[in-house]
């Protein structure tokens, strides 16, 4: 059994918090490719904007949107580790914590019935699997609620099929309109349960922007939704033109017999994203 | 790109002579509130009371900023809609912009046609450029909120787009 402290934990985390003040080098990359081939004015404002006040951020270390998430972390953690020193979500929070005191991110986390801040950001979502190994692997993901609110569950019947799938995960695109800050990222999650295909949804937020599936058939939804969601028109910002989303990603977990689940999860163009190994 | 210079707080007058898609620079008082404080100045209307943020001529800035050691470090725009149950009032009790990102309801729409107001766009994700703008910031009311709180900018060349102009005339599509 390795053993690995708490407090290299909550170091760790409060480390991986400065994901804030910059954009991940696939998603910059791949709003500059949007803002080179931009034809509508307005949007090619838009996507020059964010290419501005990405570059500002990093070099000045400023939240490069002031929505500094609710923090999502997702935890491999190797069953021949043991945690000493208290608890592994204890330990992450501890980190979320101080990472966004010290560096001014917002305090952007509150009760659902009483709306009262709880003035620390914390607590995170924590995602723990359990995997091989003595390793701690940790990916913090800062998730904006403007997209986040734009999320869709739909519990298709299995005779709706894949033409069902590309129409649903366009309707959530189109039904989400300017609100998530296009260009966005569209995570899908597709199989599973309810909470199983939402959480896969999520979990394709973690790739590369624009890294295709492995899976043949994935990647080819993958390529043919991204062509439909931008000839939607909405495109940066609400603006109009080819750009409302930079990238798909799909995902797939077995099912129901009598079930086709699919999730949406959408990233704004302020993708932030951090991972370390312990 | 030419951009016009808005002034704020500013007369009906100021506002007609802007288009959709006009390009801004917003200089003088904007006044936030997003969500919380929105609830809660729709509440001190709808009881008669006065609103502790002045509405009159006004801009509000929908944002919840970011702050380290009382400067604003990041302050970009958080999506309008969320705000539409409210805008009508608002306007109707003197408001004249409000900024923010995303499209707005048919009744924010008539709303702002009755006031002869706007509604402009900031860019959503692009908060340490807006954060550049403000020269000064305080907190007016509802301190309790946190990020939430109303506060005052003093704003100087604030970049933004003319979303909805007084007409109704829209730059997104409908």
């Amino acid at each position: 059994m390795r053993e690995i402290e708490y407090e290299k934990i909550a170091e760790a985390v409060e480390g991986l918090t400065s994901a804030c003040v910059r954009l991940t080098p696939s998603a910059e990359a791949a709003l500059r490719r949007a803002a080179e081939c931009e034809s509508c004015p307005a949007a090619k404002y838009a996507l020059e904007t964010l290419l501005v006040n990405a570059a500002l951020a990093k070099r000045e270390s400023l939240p490069v949107c002031q929505d500094t998430g609710m923090a999502c972390v997702f935890v491999k953690l190797g069953q021949d580790v043991r945690i000493v020193g208290g608890l592994l979500t204890d330990a992450i929070n501890e980190g979320v914590r101080r990472g966004y005191a010290r560096r001014g991110f917002r305090a952007s986390v509150l009760d659902p019935i009483t709306r009262v801040n709880t003035g620390d950001n914390t607590p995170a979502i924590v995602h723990i699997e359990l995997v091989e190994g003595d390793k701690l692997q940790l990916a913090f993901l800062p998730k904006g609620f403007g997209s986040e609110n734009m999320s869709k569950l739909y519990m298709l019947p299995p005779s709706a099929g894949l033409e069902g799938v590309m129409d649903a995960v366009t309707d959530a695109v189109k039904a989400a309109g300017a609100n998530p800050c296009p260009p966005i990222i569209v995570g899908v999650g597709i199989g599973g349960t309810a909470e199983r295909a939402m959480l896969t949804a999520k979990e394709q937020l973690l790739r590369d922007v624009g890294e295709p599936s492995k899976d043949e058939t994935l990647a080819k939804m993958e390529r043919e939704l991204l062509e439909r969601i931008n000839a939607l028109g909405i495109g940066a910002q609400g603006f109009g033109g080819g750009n409302t989303a930079l990238a798909v990603h799909i995902g797939k977990h077995p099912t129901h017999i009598a079930s086709l689940p699919v999730a949406v999860n959408i990233q704004c163009n302020a993708a932030r994203l951090e991972r370390t190994v312990l | 790109m030419t951009e016009k210079i808005l002034r704020l707080p500013c007369k009906s007058e100021d506002i007609a002579t802007l288009e959709a898609g006009d390009h801004v620079l917003i200089c003088g008082k904007l006044y936030t509130g997003r969500d919380a404080a929105h609830k809660r100045i729709a509440a001190s209307l709808a009881n008669g009371e006065v609103s502790p943020i002045p509405l009159e001529g006004q801009g509000i800035y929908y944002v919840g900023p970011c702050k380290k050691d009382g400067k604003i470090v990041s302050a970009g725009p958080t999506t309008s809609y969320r705000m539409d149950k409210y805008a009508p009032a608002l306007y109707e009790a003197g408001v004249l912009v409000t900024v923010g990102k995303g499209d707005r309801s048919e009744e924010v729409y008539e709303a702002i046609k009755r006031r002869g107001g706007a509604y402009l766009a900031a860019i959503g994700g692009a908060g340490a450029i807006y954060a550049q703008a403000i020269k000064s910031a305080s907190v007016v009311a509802y301190e309790d909120l946190g990020t939430e709180a109303a506060h005052l900018f003093e704003v100087e060349n604030f970049p933004a787009i003319v979303a909805i102009d007084s007409r109704g005339n829209s730059i997104f599509k409908r």
